[in-house]
């Protein structure tokens, strides 16, 4: 039992920090606000010579082997950064995807281009009708003479405008009629018959909607051998939950510095804002919201290799409890900012707004609470 | 960076599972399922402790020389949580968790010589005397006053909330020696017979039913000078040192856990008519349970840091603040799971003892006292109000 970082984690916070606190400030934020891309394609070079892009990807695909924890730490920087790069799309959940289903032929050709820096992926699965059911896709995948077609409408496909692959999920339907196989593909950008329409995210970055009308794919756009991929979707997603929950922590850190601060120098009624009771003890609240949302990410962490029905319950009890943490602390913060706080000129509603897109990402704390309610053995999925 | 304990530490684990399987009976144990206040009656309380005193188990928290065992940070953890999972005696924590540390650091010789083994062997039963009816929250305004007369304080006053000052043969209290400029300075340490003449105790029956708490009464009752601890005029010094181990409950989440699944045992079975069906409950549980994985992980963190001699920080006011509210959501749980049957109630005490079968289950009995009674979680030790504040002077800075 040890829940200190070693010394490789430890230098690996140090460089992490260090580098989003020399690089991304409010102007960074701005330029990638404005760039079409929504990211620094240089940046995403220094994160690669830095070695973070080949951080989770195992060591005979070029990468470092590391782990959920790893991810945390890099995330949690990346939090407090308002990182717009598209790390959570490309290397935890599109090199994840690879490493779970992929064959070796397709693990050896993709994951070490992730660790170099020249292959970017994004995971093409939400549809509307599914609200944050993961098993409920209906974009569909035929089996042709020379390969697979793909016909579909997926949403928030995030950081889709630029990858190299888009892995997409569908439904391969079956000879007798029962609900198919829920299947990944690998579909290159620029794909006849794929349609995206992107925009600027919510709290930075940028995603899109994609259309799929009539999409020829070969025969080993396929990921893996075909079965069902839903338990590795499922693994790969609780440990998106993990890294999403650091980021979260980084994120409700940094807007609690700025409130605790503001709070000592906004001088009201002949006194500082903190010298009233009323504003000291919703600061020791947040306080705890912070302190209470880095245990329980760290725990989705250190338990993303369990078996899964444990790994599931600590990712979605993560993200449930630290969404509504994190929704206290943003609303708290652009609360004790006064009216400033809900202007375009402060850095708090930037970090407000990834946080409510925190929230929301892959399901609210309901969505969770259910789940891990359902996973517990307590209470039916869908009751 | 990993969750689980080394072959020594499961080796100490399966030695505290073995002595807990010999010693504690399945009376005390029903004895302590069956107690809706804080802390177990002496006769089940003291059972327990003579048992881990015959181990050498007596005092987890003491230094080796006073008669602790010496463990780890982690062997106090595992220890805490088999008992948590057991359900062992809750043993009143004012002999060995509270005025033991304090006779250890700052009593005379003769003090630690005398109190301490009798302390270890329960022969002594400690009670608490540092609340007035005109100081709660702000201690130091106590009124309660040691005149000195010879070799003596006489002292007059009155203290309350005094947990079983009705079983207690010794009291620790704070009292006023001196009319100082700052409150605090006037305070004294002093330890008091409960036998001495000129004391009386009024109990005080909580929400719940229970005799858990009294009010105590001095007039003119005569105690020794060398009953005090420390220095004349320290006592605030070390009443502080004292409601650190309070507050600093080190190791609640066993215990929050074992609550949890009498709960969800409960709402798992038929008595309840499986209350776990009603989708809210079965979240509401899964709330609670993620409060306890997280306060878990924070006590983790804390116990990890601790092992690599780091400072832990100003958690303890943070942790204490979240522990009495999920015990409040844990119990506020309860009442709900257990429907119509909360509304049956048992006047009789101890729940253990009653001569005729309850109308309802009997492990529902505790269910609505524990959550009545469990009010105080949120005022005791330092209300959480209070906590916030020291939050925000400790933690926060400001």
């Amino acid at each position: 039992m040890d829940l200190n970082l070693s010394d490789e984690q430890r230098l690996l916070r140090e460089s992490v920090d260090r580098f989003i606190a020399e690089t991304y400030d409010a102007d960074h934020r701005r330029r990638s606000a404005g760039d079409p891309l929504g990211f620094s394609p240089a940046i995403w070079k220094q994160f690669a010579d830095l070695g973070w892009l080949a951080l989770p990807i195992a060591e005979e695909y070029g990468g470092l082997g590391a782990g959920a924890v790893e991810t945390g730490i890099v995330m949690e920087a990346f939090g407090r950064g308002l990182v717009s790069e598209p790390y959570l799309s490309t290397v935890v959940i599109g090199a994840g995807l690879i490493a779970e289903c992929g064959s070796e032929a397709q693990k050896q050709a993709m994951l070490p281009k992730v660790a170099d820096g020249s292959l970017r992926l994004s995971f093409a699965h939400s549809e509307r009708a599914a609200r944050f059911d993961l098993a409920k896709v209906e974009t569909a995948a035929m089996k042709v003479a020379d390969g697979w077609r793909l016909d579909g409408h997926k949403i928030a496909v995030i950081d889709g405008h630029a990858a190299g692959q888009i892995i997409v999920s569908a439904r391969v339907a079956s000879d007798d009629g029962t609900a198919g196989k829920l299947s990944l593909f690998l579909v290159p950008a620029g794909t006849p018959g794929l349609t995206l329409r992107d925009y600027a995210r919510l709290g930075g970055g940028r995603a899109c909607n994609l259309d799929l009308a009539n999409v020829s794919l070969a025969a080993d756009a396929l990921l893996g051998d075909g079965s069902d991929a839903l338990p590795q979707i499922e693994a790969v997603v609780d440990r998106a939950l993990a890294a999403l929950g650091a980021e979260a922590v980084g994120i409700m850190q940094i807007m609690f510095d700025m409130t605790l601060e503001y709070t000592k120098v906004r001088q009201q009624f002949g006194r500082p804002l903190s010298a009233n009771q009323v504003i000291r003890h919703r600061l020791a609240d947040m306080a705890m919201h912070c302190d209470e949302a880095r245990s329980i990410a760290l725990r989705a962490a250190v338990m993303a290799d369990a078996e899964p029905v444990a790994r599931g319950r600590a990712a979605s009890g993560a993200k449930a409890k630290i969404g509504k943490s994190a929704r206290f602390v943003a609303e708290q913060s652009v609360q004790l900012h006064g009216a400033m706080g809900v202007t375009e000129e402060l850095d708090i509603g930037s970090y407000f707004k990834r946080l409510l897109a925190f929230d929301t990402l892959f399901g609210g704390s309901a969505h969770h609470y259910r789940r891990h309610a359902a996973l517990g053995g307590r209470t039916p999925p869908h009751a | 960076m990993d969750l689980t304990f080394s072959a020594e530490e499961r080796i100490f684990e399966q030695e505290v599972r073995d002595f807990i399987a010999q010693n504690l009976t399945p009376e005390m144990k029903r004895a302590t399922a069956l107690t809706p206040s804080v802390f177990s009656d002496p006769d089940i309380g003291m059972a327990w402790q003579r048992a881990l005193h015959r181990k050498g188990w007596g005092a987890p928290g003491w230094p080796v020389d006073a008669g602790g065992p010496d463990w780890t940070p982690a062997q106090r953890w595992i220890f805490e949580a088999e008992c948590a999972r057991a359900g062992t005696p809750n043993v009143n924590v004012m002999g060995v968790k509270m005025v033991g540390p304090v006779i250890i650091g700052f009593g005379s010789p003769e003090q630690k010589n005398f109190y301490l083994p009798r302390i270890l062997s329960g022969e002594d039963y400690w009670c608490q005397g540092y609340s007035e009816p005109g100081s709660g929250s702000d201690l130091a305004s106590l009124k309660t006053r040691a005149v000195r007369d010879g070799d003596d304080y006489v002292i007059n006053g009155t203290k309350i909330w005094t947990t079983h000052a009705h079983h207690a043969n010794r009291m620790f209290a704070l009292v006023r020696t001196n009319d100082t400029e700052r409150k605090q300075d006037g305070i004294s340490f002093i330890l008091i017979d409960m036998k001495s003449p000129g004391i009386t105790t009024r109990p005080i029956l909580t929400i719940g039913g229970d005799h858990e708490v009294n009010q105590v009464f001095f007039d003119d009752v005569r105690v020794p000078v060398v009953n005090r601890v420390g220095e004349e005029g320290k006592g605030w010094t070390y009443g502080k040192y004292l409601l650190e181990f309070e507050r600093g409950a080190g190791i609640a989440s066993a215990k929050l856990r074992d609550a949890l699944k009498t709960v969800s045992d409960l709402a798992e079975s038929d008595a309840t008519g499986r209350a776990i069906d009603d989708s809210d409950i079965a979240v509401r549980m899964s709330e609670i349970e993620v409060d306890i994985d997280t306060l878990e992980m924070t006590e983790l963190r804390v116990l990890s840091a601790l092992q690599t001699g780091q400072n832990p920080g100003a958690v303890s006011s943070l942790l204490k603040l979240r522990v009495s509210e999920i015990r409040q959501a844990v119990t506020r749980l309860g009442v709900e799971v257990i429907g119509n049957d909360g509304l049956y109630v048992e006047p009789m005490r101890p729940l253990y003892r009653l001569n005729e079968a309850p109308g309802i289950p009997e492990e529902m009995l505790p269910i609505v006292p524990e959550y009545l009674n469990g009010r105080a979680y949120t005022i005791f030790g330092g209300s959480s109000e209070i906590q916030r504040d020291i939050v925000a002077k400790m933690v926060l800075g400001l």
